[in-house]
């Protein structure tokens, strides 16, 4: 019968402490603490006085040996700094509380209030809070030292290379620098004929933007050099400038591509011509004729590198005049496809018309226009082309459809979304044509943007307060734009400020 | 009247030697500091006695007893048994008990009339107890402590115990032992009472780093003020002649 035990109580009793006859209730020293605390003092042997080494350049506090460490006056990270620095003294004694007691700003002394516990006489447990007062000198750190000597200093550098004639990829690249902040320990972008250079500081964080090169875009395997500035004998130090090339693949979206043939037979006989979907770190393969997508891995790519053949630039303007649609609707990696035989001709000459296969089949509808490339008109150089042996090419390949009605846009047309833009020294070596063409080419892009939503998955938009909506509300219908939910408020506060708190160099 | 004292620098004078109304016994020391202290208080009226036991000097602990008799444990030399039967009055018979807890001050606490054993006994050291000591024994444990030897010390007169004693056990040992009981501590805040002093009818020796609170309460309890050796000394000589014919 568990119920009803009988437990007898047992109420403490109250002794005399034993030094100064207060009734008080027994622990273990058996006397009461204001007796206990004047014979022990646990913060006998603990430093009250300490010195912290701050630079005043860009207000942070030394590490020793050589770290410096970012942070505020009565910040947190200033407390776990200040208290990190009394190590040795808190393993004698528990840490149970630390705060700040506010001094003048430019007195150049932190006083912190710790409290500690520690075990005294015969397991009694005393609490006590003293007061350590930090005495802050004033020294410049290495990096700041540099930076004065000599503003323009480097130690790595990022060569970043595409060797094709539009910079399209290059404002992605920005765009996707921005979002993901990898640029942030650039000292200096500069832009370059068919590249960009990045200059680091530091040769781990150009290490560390190379890797994140390689996981947005599909680079090679880096090279790397080294050059050597200094050498110190006396302790055998030797000072290096590092410069690290990435190459990214000559293939972009809505390239036409011809395989060599070993690359078309390693990815299952895919037919020789396809068209390039998707660049990521891999590259994604259409065949408009079979419907077959296939993915190259940029170790893949690199491995058996090749050309596409006609590039974006190339494009023709054609009107569709009939679709025949021929396959059911395909659904290939979330995009619709449906094959059908369309009737074209380009629009500077009605006279020549196609009957051709396309896979736009689903939006393509009499009367549109559409974009795609010439292989009837053009000329082509390619050695992968010519080792096909029976192979007839197709007189056009249809690759998106057109909605602009007019030839010429109208430049710089408002929009309700704007992008940010990294801090690019331009190549002044260059002519003013070359503006003019970078400024078409954005257009584009903006444009590339609005039309495709995948693309826009890697970056943010922002909110542009500037933007009245035109008098022509639209200008056709389908004319692609952003929803509103994709753009994000531009913040009030400056992005720089708020992200330098707690950095460490 | 409470004395300070000291046993070769340490404060734990209840290890060192036992103290009852009829006599003294005192551990052999390298001076004879200890031995006078207890010399000067007591020698006309009772004898002090140095002794060993069990080739120890811990003897405070190794022995209990009262007015009547003294119980030694069985590891005891027949030399020192001798000593003792020779040195101490004849009324006070010495018994050498087989007991496996052989540290028999930490284990029985008594005065002339009462006494507190360990738990853990034997039936037969019981017996032996109630018949040389003339005591009625109580199994007891003092603030949940089986070595009720260590943690109290009592008089005829008032008895000190253990200072986490919850008050109804105080109220429970009280009335067994039926004198005033006090929670305490002795040698600045120590909780073995009996290991620090060591205390008769009219008289008690502390060790030295007891403080003047816990002085006056052991001069309170145990009714030291007014205590004067040769009425209660007297009073145990009558009771003696009793039986003289």
């Amino acid at each position: 019968m568990s119920a009803n035990m009988f437990l007898i109580t047992r109420t403490q009793g109250t002794i005399l402490c034993c030094k100064c006859r207060i009734l008080m209730a027994p622990n273990p020293a058996n006397m009461c603490v204001t007796c206990l605390r004047s014979e022990v003092d646990i913060t006998e042997g603990l430093r009250k006085n300490v010195t912290i080494v701050h630079c005043p350049e860009c207000d942070s506090y030394l590490k020793p040996p050589r770290t410096w460490l970012k942070a505020q006056l009565e910040s947190k990270e200033l407390l776990t700094y200040c208290v990190k620095r009394l190590e040795t003294d808190l393993k004698k004694v528990r840490l149970v509380n630390a705060e700040f007691i506010w001094t003048e700003p430019h007195s150049k002394r932190v006083k912190v209030k710790l409290k500690v516990q520690k075990e005294v006489l015969n397991g009694v447990i005393l609490e006590q809070s003293y007061v350590v007062e930090y005495v802050q000198q004033d020294q410049m750190c290495e990096s700041c030292t540099r930076f004065q000597a000599n503003p323009d200093q480097w130690v790595a550098s990022v060569q970043l290379r595409q060797r094709v004639l539009h910079r399209r990829t290059f404002f992605y690249l920005e765009q996707v620098l921005l979002k993901h902040d990898a640029a942030a320990h650039a000292i200096k972008i500069k832009q370059r004929d068919q590249g960009i250079d990045f200059f680091f500081g530091n040769k781990s964080h150009a290490l560390k933007f190379v890797g994140f090169l390689g996981e947005v875009s599909p680079t090679d395997k880096s090279k790397r050099s080294e050059r050597l500035v200094s050498h110190d004998t006396k302790n055998n130090t030797y000072n290096y400038k590092y410069t690290f090339s990435v190459e990214i693949s000559p293939i972009c979206r809505e390239d036409l591509i011809c395989l060599p043939p070993r690359v078309a037979v390693s990815l299952g006989n895919l037919g020789p011509l396809v068209i390039c979907t998707k660049v990521t770190n891999n590259i994604t393969l259409l065949d408009p004729f079979t419907l077959r997508q296939c993915f190259l891995d940029k170790d893949q790519y690199w491995r058996y590198p090749f050309k596409s053949l006609l590039s974006s630039r190339q494009l023709v303007e054609y009107d569709v005049f009939n679709v025949e649609i021929v396959s059911p609707e395909y659904n290939v990696d979330s995009f619709k496809y449906v094959i059908a035989d369309v009737e074209v001709a380009r629009v500077t000459d009605y006279g020549k018309l196609f009957y051709v296969r396309t896979h736009l089949g689903h939006i393509l509808k009499p009367g549109d226009r559409a974009l795609g490339y010439d292989l009837y008109g053009v000329n082509l150089n390619d050695d992968d082309v010519d080792k096909y042996r029976d192979f007839i090419l197709p007189e056009v390949i249809l690759m998106k459809k057109s909605y602009e009605e007019k030839p010429h846009r109208k430049r710089g047309k408002p929009r309700p979304w704007k992008l940010k833009s990294l801090n690019i020294e331009l190549d002044e070596s260059r002519g003013r044509s070359n503006v003019e063409k970078m400024n078409v080419e954005y257009e584009e892009f903006l444009r590339d943007l609005e039309e495709n939503p995948e693309l826009r998955f890697n970056l943010s938009l922002y909110h542009n307060e500037d933007y009245q909506p035109s008098e022509m509300a639209s200008d056709g219908e389908g004319v692609p734009f952003v929803p509103l939910e994709e753009l994000f408020a531009d913040l009030e506060l400056t992005e720089e400020e708020y992200e330098e708190d707690g950095m460490e160099e | 009247m409470a004395t300070r004292i000291q046993f070769e620098n340490s404060c734990e004078v209840g290890v060192f030697s036992k103290l009852t109304n009829a006599y003294c016994l005192v551990a052999i020391g390298g001076s004879e500091n200890f031995y006078s202290a207890f010399e000067s208080e007591l020698a006309d009226v009772i004898p002090v006695v140095k002794t060993s036991i069990a080739g120890t000097r811990i003897i405070g602990r190794l022995c209990a007893g009262n007015k009547n008799g003294l119980l030694v444990p069985h590891n005891t030399t027949d030399q020192e048994l001798q000593h003792l039967r020779n040195s101490l009055p004849d009324q006070v018979v010495v018994q050498r008990i087989e007991e496996k807890l052989s540290a028999l001050g930490n284990c029985i606490a008594c005065n002339d009339h009462v006494a507190l054993t360990h738990t853990d006994l034997d039936k037969e050291t019981e017996e032996i107890i109630a018949d040389v000591l003339g005591v009625e024994v109580f199994r007891q444990t003092i603030a949940g402590n089986i070595l009720v030897g260590s943690y109290c010390a009592f008089s005829n007169r008032g008895g000190l115990v253990h200072p986490h004693t919850s008050i109804e056990d105080l109220d429970e040992l009280s009335t067994l032992l039926q004198v005033p009981l006090v929670a305490g501590t002795i040698n600045r805040g120590s909780e073995v009472i009996a290991a620090g002093m060591t205390v008769n009818d009219w008289t008690a020796f502390c060790g030295s780093d007891t403080t003047a609170t816990e002085l006056s309460v052991i001069e309170s309890v145990f009714k030291l003020r007014e205590a004067q050796p040769t009425a209660i000394v007297e009073e145990m000589r009558k009771s003696l002649i009793d039986s003289y014919v």
